[in-house]
């Protein structure tokens, strides 16, 4: 079975590439370039092509599939029409499949069941990354925060947090809130303060 | 209690009347709150209808009528009850293509111009190397009028040129990479083509037809029954926010706001341009006012004429290459609900027509309609043509388009 994979984030593709890989039988195709796409799906002539929500060529794609219908390769969208679950699922994956009409289902399944874990599993990293550089960048900003008030107050680093904290609590937000205000209005002041 | 409503958008200036409902508050005076899917394929925008990521969608009228009837997917029914604009589109040619046509700039009528086209048209179909226009979807508007104006030029055009699919965003890339000579786009994407100097705006597609429909506010027919009531609010905000795009009192700060990041993440000085029915059609060169170039708003504009839905299914068989069929050309008038859009306005003085099909086309001069407690005047709404569409003659009109 010919897979093609269109997406625009490399990492991603490989992932889902890597996924399917262990699947008998397939032969994957990777595309990442938006010039070109038709061309090279009449190359690849694929059976199964999955392409990711986010990608604006979905309106390309599936203009080409409704004119090859007339080249005699029909190409339906998903897996079957009247499995519903499948579908609603992979959209909530962020993921859109096209399958030549005829093939069995049992065949799609495994393929279209890896492909959404993979995209599923990608979309947990890519949150686990923000989470990591915002909490990175929320504790560059306290920093700052200290080392302003450890300057302008003469006070130790605890004694400087000791302080947001407090004032944090005191005013029920975020130490990170009362950090990013103490920055702003620093800068704001420049060297005046 | 507020409603929550998610709808789903491609980041084009037609998709204003709800944005602007919700950022003016008209829709927190209906106890809506209006939550935006921001997508860059008419393919996801569908898909998250269809799934119930989104309750409602900006979409191109002709794709809702698509869907209902089962064309390149599993058949859903979708029901519109609401137009959110007419027109709003323009045709951009490449420079070289300009040059051929010797449009110098000015807005030329598309008798002429479709003359002076037919001439590029054929030298380079018999040169092997056809001309290749780029449109938005296949079920687009934008395919319908600029088929509907090369047909009636003498232009086949599945045999005399190439018609393919070109997202909004791409657009002028593709021109300036030479893929396509020519696009049928909505703003801001032609002035961005202007802006980047690869092409030329030669006509606008209100040139076509002076009043045709563009996007609809879609939702899925069950999905609809279940929330009647919030569309209704929605459709009641939406009228305010049309009243207010189309006052040039506020097109600074409906420009400002449409083009953020979030919305259309365009140059504002563009998005102001298509808002006040004034283009730049060549790189440099002073705007042009192009009267209704976009209307959201006057005459009823927003009124989901059952006619309008019938023209369209009459152009999906024509350009489908299908047959007239009864029971289809019945599921496709069925998508516009002006029932809904009635039902909404009914007390707020709002112009309520009082038929729900009109002969498309066939008011040359103003001409006084009857609304609910009065009238009010229709001006031009002819096709370039001179043609009509009577849609109690649907069928005849098709077989006569063959």
């Amino acid at each position: 079975m010919r897979v093609a994979i269109i997406d625009e984030s490399g990492p991603r593709a490989s992932i889902i590439k890597e996924g399917l890989a262990t699947l008998p039988g397939c032969e994957i195709f990777v595309v990442t370039q938006r010039s070109g796409l038709i061309a090279r799906m009449a190359e690849i002539e694929p059976d199964i092509v999955f392409m990711d929500l986010g990608n604006p060529s979905r309106d390309v794609l599936e203009e080409y599939f409704s004119v090859s219908r007339a080249l005699d390769r029909p190409i339906a969208m998903f897996v079957d029409e009247s499995d519903d679950a499948s579908i609603a699922a992979s959209i909530d994956a962020g993921v859109s499949a096209y399958v030549v009409d005829g093939l069995s289902a049992k065949r799609i399944q495994p393929l279209l069941q890896t492909t959404i874990q993979r995209f599923q599993a990608y979309a947990r990293l890519e949150t686990e990354l923000a989470e990591a550089q915002n909490k990175l960048a929320e504790r560059d900003i306290v920093d700052r925060a200290k080392r302003i008030l450890m300057t302008s107050k003469g006070v130790t680093e605890p004694q400087a947090y000791a302080e947001l904290r407090q004032k944090a609590m005191s005013s029920n937000r975020r130490i990170i809130d009362i950090a990013d205000a103490v920055v702003t209005a620093h800068d704001l002041m420049g060297d005046a303060s | 209690m507020t409603d929550r409503l998610r709808i789903g958008f491609l980041p084009l200036v037609d998709a204003c009347l709800p944005i602007l409902a919700h950022e003016h508050g008209f829709a927190e005076d209906e106890r809506l709150e209006l939550t935006f899917n921001r997508d860059v394929s008419w393919a996801t925008v569908l898909d998250r209808l269809l799934y119930g990521h989104s309750d409602a969608a900006h979409m191109l009228a002709p794709l809702a009528i698509a869907a209902s009837l089962g064309r390149g997917r599993p058949a859903q029914p979708l029901a519109a009850p609401f137009v959110l604009g007419l027109n709003g589109n323009a045709i951009t040619v490449s420079n070289a293509l300009a040059d051929m046509l010797g449009t110098d700039g000015e807005l030329g009528g598309p008798i002429k111009l479709g003359e002076r086209l037919k001439e590029v048209a054929i030298q380079r179909r018999n040169a092997g190397r056809p001309l290749r226009f780029g449109v938005v979807h296949r079920y687009s508007s934008h395919n319908y009028m600029l088929r509907y104006w090369l047909a009636r030029c003498g232009i086949k055009p599945d045999a005399d040129v190439e018609i393919v699919t070109v997202a909004p965003p791409f657009s002028a890339d593709a021109m300036d990479a030479g893929e396509i000579d020519c696009s049928c786009v909505g703003e801001p994407w032609n002035s961005i083509a202007v802006e980047k100097g690869v092409g030329q705006i030669v006509l606008a597609t209100a040139q076509i037809w002076r009043r045709g429909v563009e996007k609809v506010l879609a939702l899925r027919e069950e999905r609809l029954e279940e929330i009647q009531p919030a569309v209704e609010g929605l459709i009641r905000a939406m009228r305010r926010a049309g009243e207010h795009f189309v006052d040039p009192e506020n097109w600074d700060t409906n420009a400002a706001i449409l083009a953020r990041p979030e919305y259309c993440d365009a140059p504002h000085q563009l998005v102001r341009r298509a808002i006040s029915d004034r283009l730049v059609l060549i790189q440099g060169k002073a705007a042009r006012e192009y009267p209704d170039f976009m209307f959201q708003y006057h005459e009823a504009a927003n009124f989901p004429w059952v006619s309008q839905a019938e023209w369209l299914y009459s152009q999906l068989v024509r350009w489908d290459g299908m047959e007239y069929d009864a029971a289809k050309a019945k599921a496709a008038a069925k998508v516009f609900r002006p029932d809904v859009y009635r039902s909404a306005l009914k007390d707020t003085g709002d112009p309520l027509p009082t038929a729900n099909s009109k002969v498309e086309g066939s008011v040359s001069e103003a001409l006084e309609a009857s609304v609910q407690g009065g009238t009010i005047l229709l001006e031009n709404n002819t096709f370039f043509d001179g043609e009509s569409f009577d849609p109690d003659l649907l069928e005849s009109y098709i077989n006569s388009q063959k």
